[in-house]
């Protein structure tokens, strides 16, 4: 498959005309905006990828009164940390994007649920925001957004354990279904979605979905930011239009020396140098959420297997076993492998258990442990063992 | 209704159903760990994770609901490696101390592993990697982390059939733990005792506090006596233990039992419960006397009854301004063990120093109400022991015991007789019941006008049951009260018994009597009875107890002629000076941290 290489993109950061774009999308209908982002095929931003139109769509199809959209800024993968940036430069266009979604579905009510360590952004985001109540008073349209602290735990990003953390209780995943668009916060329909969703959101009613499909690949519309860290020469925050391959983002942010790249952080999956060529980033090869870590001939991928699933085995609820007792069995089970204790065939019996975290784990933490464990152990064995 | 396939097999069932219950229907069983059919749904053990055609990961069977269409493989090659891996995982965080545990043989994990795990353990023992140290603090049950699975059924015990929430998760990933408020000991937080968690617990992590050898010790000690007391909810439930269906009655073959087992005087606690009656139902109209006569503002009404000290406890803890509305009595256990060491002592002419009181209790928290301060009357520790309904069926088995092949025998005399309305204590409503059936005779000198006693408004498993009774035709001590309407309310689960105390003590509710029990059926669905415990079995030991109380003899507390005698040789009369000495007690505020 021809790629589309790399290209740098200006939409996310862009300054728009706030009043203007919201005006437009409360001049539609719900069902209208809803076809639009449809036609969009905006995926959701923050690594899991649902389509924001059906999610959109399902919460709109609900008959209670009460509804909430929510955005998710509890932004915990490793090496991610785009949705800070965006909540910086642009959280106008956040609240915005969180406006236009409440008038597609059918809310009033909007929660911004904010990392525990972003708490240093909260006056900026408070001046902002109430800057944007007033517009929206302007234009008569009822809507109003509140803040929600998080607290650290990596887990409370996952959709049903911010819930249960913003209703006050411990943050740990619901039963689905349902699902949120049928009950999701204080049991109403409720739509979360993720910063930079809702930002695309809006730059897709600004210039019209048409428009925006001109950018990725089929599976994969638009471009992405993408937080890049570790062996590079120029780190930091870069959108980009998706459907590039690994190797194309390595020559530009690789160092020379790139041996892999980690994409979507601890619960993403590793490429090796071997694989640069074959595998595109987006949701056709790869999907990530933004993390992009590149590391280099000189790190031990042992140690980044290490540090991801120590993160891992403390960070997870600790509710559900496979999750709970695998993390802690696959942290355990490298270290006594690297010291001989173990044979290195019991790499074998960990791979098979990161399998069963995959399929029965109750939520998406435990489910993508494997993806980093897979990868790494299988493209890196011998660093693992000796 | 939703049709759906389980293992090829095609069912119809309701909308909403999980795939558990559908598949039950079929008589396919799926094993399941978090699962208990008293609490919600956690789906956390993942134990029960079948195969969905179609989806990404695997489901649990005890948290989906069927959808149209759905087809489901509860034993896929899929299905059993991944309950393997995950019962593995289980025991690699449970001390398998298995010969030496409390709950050999009925462990729910040792089931499962006997199922899913033999030979070579696949995973790495996690357990050396934790510090655990035995909670003991408490007088009836022990915690033990290290055998602790995390499947919270205990939480969601405490919190929602309880509103006690003595025990929560704390901390997350590895360090993720059952605790207690700022990790204290289970004695220094509000727990009260009901062990509601130790009976729904699936391994050895939480497991009363056994005094099994003590009791042997005593039974072969030739300078004591031992008296053991059994519980009105035991004879409905220790069947369960060894061998029998739930509902079986088994009194008699208690007694024969107990005998054999060494006891010097089987006796029976549901003597006291109709001398409770008496006191309590005396009190009750005192009160209702000297408030609604007199004016006498001192005595606070509505008076909550007394015989659950789980109840006590929570009410000590979380209402602390309602004490003066508890009934002063002592729950019968302690009323036994009172006169246990007088009244038997001096008519047996045995030194009271050399009777050992063990109590057989369908309850845990009976355990901390044995050792509470304030249950010395008699000189001594009114209750040496007290064995819940599981240790007495370990007993019988180390005996060895054919309980099913006993003959049935009846009670030693002197507080060995009693009466249905004793009996009817171990269901919710039975105190209501039996007080009921003695006061308005009391008061009209007529029997309650239900047919054959039986007052149907009070019975049933409702959680909150209100009741309102005319008294009419009074006699003329009790002329004021003519024409007057007794309101009732009985609850049992400190849930509901939470929703009446609120009522109460923000004056939403006007009643007179309120009849608590902490826990749910009342004593019949107690900490201590066998596991499991559940809706069903609590319906059937129900039904076994008001099948006793058909077939007494005597059904009402003031006909029982051993309380005429006690009361003409020794209590003198009711809340008497003797009895408020031996019969009552006070409460204690207590911290609601």
């Amino acid at each position: 498959m021809k790629n589309k290489g790399l290209t740098k993109v200006d939409l996310i950061f862009d300054s728009i005309d706030i009043m203007k774009v919201m005006k437009k999308a409360f001049e539609m209908t719900s069902d209208e905006i809803i076809e639009q982002i449809l036609a969009s095929g905006l995926k959701g931003r923050g690594g899991a990828g649902f389509p924001t139109g059906l999610k959109w769509k399902y919460t709109a199809a609900e008959k209670d009164p009460e509804k909430y959209i929510v955005c998710n800024a509890d932004e915990g993968e490793p090496g991610t940390f785009k949705d800070r940036e965006i909540l910086d430069r642009v959280a106008s266009k956040v609240y915005a994007g969180m406006a236009i979604a409440g008038k597609a579905m059918g809310a009033s009510k909007g929660f911004i649920y904010l990392r525990g360590e972003y708490r240093f952004l909260l006056p900026q985001l408070f001046i902002e925001l109430h800057k944007f109540h007033k517009l929206i008073n302007e234009i008569g349209y009822d809507f109003s957004i509140e803040y929600r602290m998080g607290s650290g735990a990596y887990i409370c990003g996952e959709e049903s354990a911010l819930f249960e953390s913003i209703e006050g209780f411990r943050g740990e995943p619901r039963n689905k279904p349902p699902y949120p668009t049928v009950s999701g916060l204080f049991s109403k329909p409720t739509s979360i979605n993720n910063v930079e969703t809702l930002v695309t959101a809006v730059m897709i009613i600004e210039k019209g979905p048409q428009e925006y499909v001109k950018l990725g690949t089929k599976d994969s519309r638009g471009s992405k930011v993408f937080s890049i860290s570790g062996d590079t020469p120029i780190p930091g925050i870069f959108e980009l239009e998706l459907g590039m391959t690994v190797q194309e983002f390595v020559n530009e942010f690789g160092d020379g020396d790139t041996k892999a790249v980690q994409v979507g952080g601890a619960s993403g999956f590793c490429v090796p140098r071997k694989k640069f060529g074959e595998t595109i980033i987006g949701f056709e090869g790869v999907p990530t959420g933004g993390s992009m870590k590149l590391f280099n001939s000189s790190r031990s991928m042992y140690n980044v297997l290490h540090n991801y699933l120590d993160f891992f085995a403390e960070e997870s609820c600790g509710q559900c076993t496979p999750c709970r007792v695998g993390c802690q069995q696959l942290l355990k089970g490298i270290e006594k492998v690297k010291k001989g204790d173990s044979k290195s065939t019991y790499l074998n019996e960990l791979v098979k258990l990161a399998d069963t975290m995959k399929v029965a784990s109750k939520c998406g933490l435990g489910q993508s442990v494997g993806n980093a464990f897979k990868s790494i152990v299988e493209n890196f064995r011998e660093e693992i063992i000796y | 209704m939703v049709t759906l396939k389980i293992n090829e097999h095609e069912i119809k069932v309701a909308k909403g159903t999980t795939i558990l219950d559908a598949a039950k229907t079929l008589s396919i069983n799926i094993p399941t760990l978090c699962n208990h059919q008293d609490l919600c749904v956690a789906g956390n053990c993942r134990v029960c994770v079948v195969e969905q055609k179609g989806a990404r990961t695997l489901v649990a069977a005890c948290a989906m609901p069927v959808a149209e269409g759905m087809e489901i493989l509860t034993n896929s090659l899929k299905v059993r490696n991944a309950r393997k891996h995950i019962v593995e995982l289980l025991l690699s965080e449970h001390r398998a101390d298995c010969t030496k545990c409390y709950k050999n043989q009925k462990c729910e994990l040792q089931t499962l592993a006997n199922e899913y795990s033999f030979g070579e353990h696949i995973f790495l023992d996690l357990v050396e990697d934790h510090s655990y140290i035995i909670d003991r603090s408490s007088p009836s049950f022990l915690k033990d982390d290290s055998k602790c699975i995390r499947c919270q059924r205990c939480v969601r015990t405490c919190a929602q059939l309880q509103h006690v929430s003595a025990i929560a998760v704390a901390n997350k990933g590895s360090h993720m733990k059952i605790s207690s408020f700022h990790d204290r000991p289970m004695s220094h937080v509000v727990c009260t005792n009901c062990g509601q968690c130790v009976n729904r617990c699936p391994t050895g992590a939480l497991t009363e506090k056994t005094y099994i050898d003590q009791v042997w010790d005593a039974i072969y000690d030739p300078d004591k006596h031992v008296v053991v007391q059994t519980a009105p909810a035991v004879r409905v439930a220790l069947g369960e233990d060894l061998g029998f269906d739930p509902g079986e009655r088994v009194t008699g073959k208690m007694v024969t039992a107990l005998r054999q087992l060494g006891f010097d005087s089987v006796l029976d606690t549901d003597f006291t419960a109709d001398l409770t009656i008496i006191e309590e139902g005396t009190e009750l109209l005192t009160r209702l006397k000297k408030i609604l006569v007199e004016g006498d503002n001192s005595l606070a009404l509505p008076m909550f009854t007394s015989c659950s000290p789980g109840w006590i406890k929570f009410i000590e803890h979380k209402y602390p301004n309602m004490l003066p509305n508890l009934s002063t009595c002592k729950s019968p256990q302690q009323m036994f063990g009172a006169l246990a060491k007088t009244f038997y002592a001096e008519k047996r002419k045995i030194d009271p120093s050399k009777i050992v009181s063990v109590s057989i209790m369908p309850c845990t928290a009976k355990k901390y109400e044995a050792d509470r301060p304030e249950m010395r009357s008699s000189g001594y520790k009114d209750i040496d022991f007290v064995l819940t309904t599981r240790e007495l069926a370990v007993m019988i088995k180390q005996a060895g015991i054919n309980f099913m092949a006993l003959e049935d025998d009846h009670y030693d005399s002197i507080m060995g007789t009693s009466t249905g309305a004793g009996v009817i204590f171990g269901a919710t409503g039975g105190v209501m019941e039996a007080a009921l059936r003695t006061a308005y005779e009391i008061v009209t000198g007529r029997p309650v006008p239900f047919k054959n006693l039986n007052i149907m408004p009070v019975r049933g498993m409702e959680g909150v049951k209100e009741a309102t009774i005319k008294i009419e035709g009074t006699t003329e001590e009790w002329r004021f009260l003519e024409g007057a309407e007794l309101k009732v309310a009985i609850a049992h689960g400190l849930v509901n018994a939470n929703k009446i105390a609120k009522a109460v003590s923000t004056g939403k509710a006007s009643y007179h009597f309120i009849e608590i029990m902490a826990c749910p059926g009342g004593c019949l669905g107690g900490g201590g009875q066998p596991i499991p415990t559940n809706a069903a079995i609590r319906q059937k030991r129900m039904e076994a107890i008001y099948s006793e109380d058909m077939h007494m003899d005597l059904r009402k507390s003031h006909e029982n002629p051993e309380i005429r005698a006690i009361y003409e040789e020794f209590l003198e009369k009711p809340n008497g000076h003797k009895s408020h000495k031996l019969l009552h007690t006070h409460y204690i505020k207590r911290e609601s941290y």
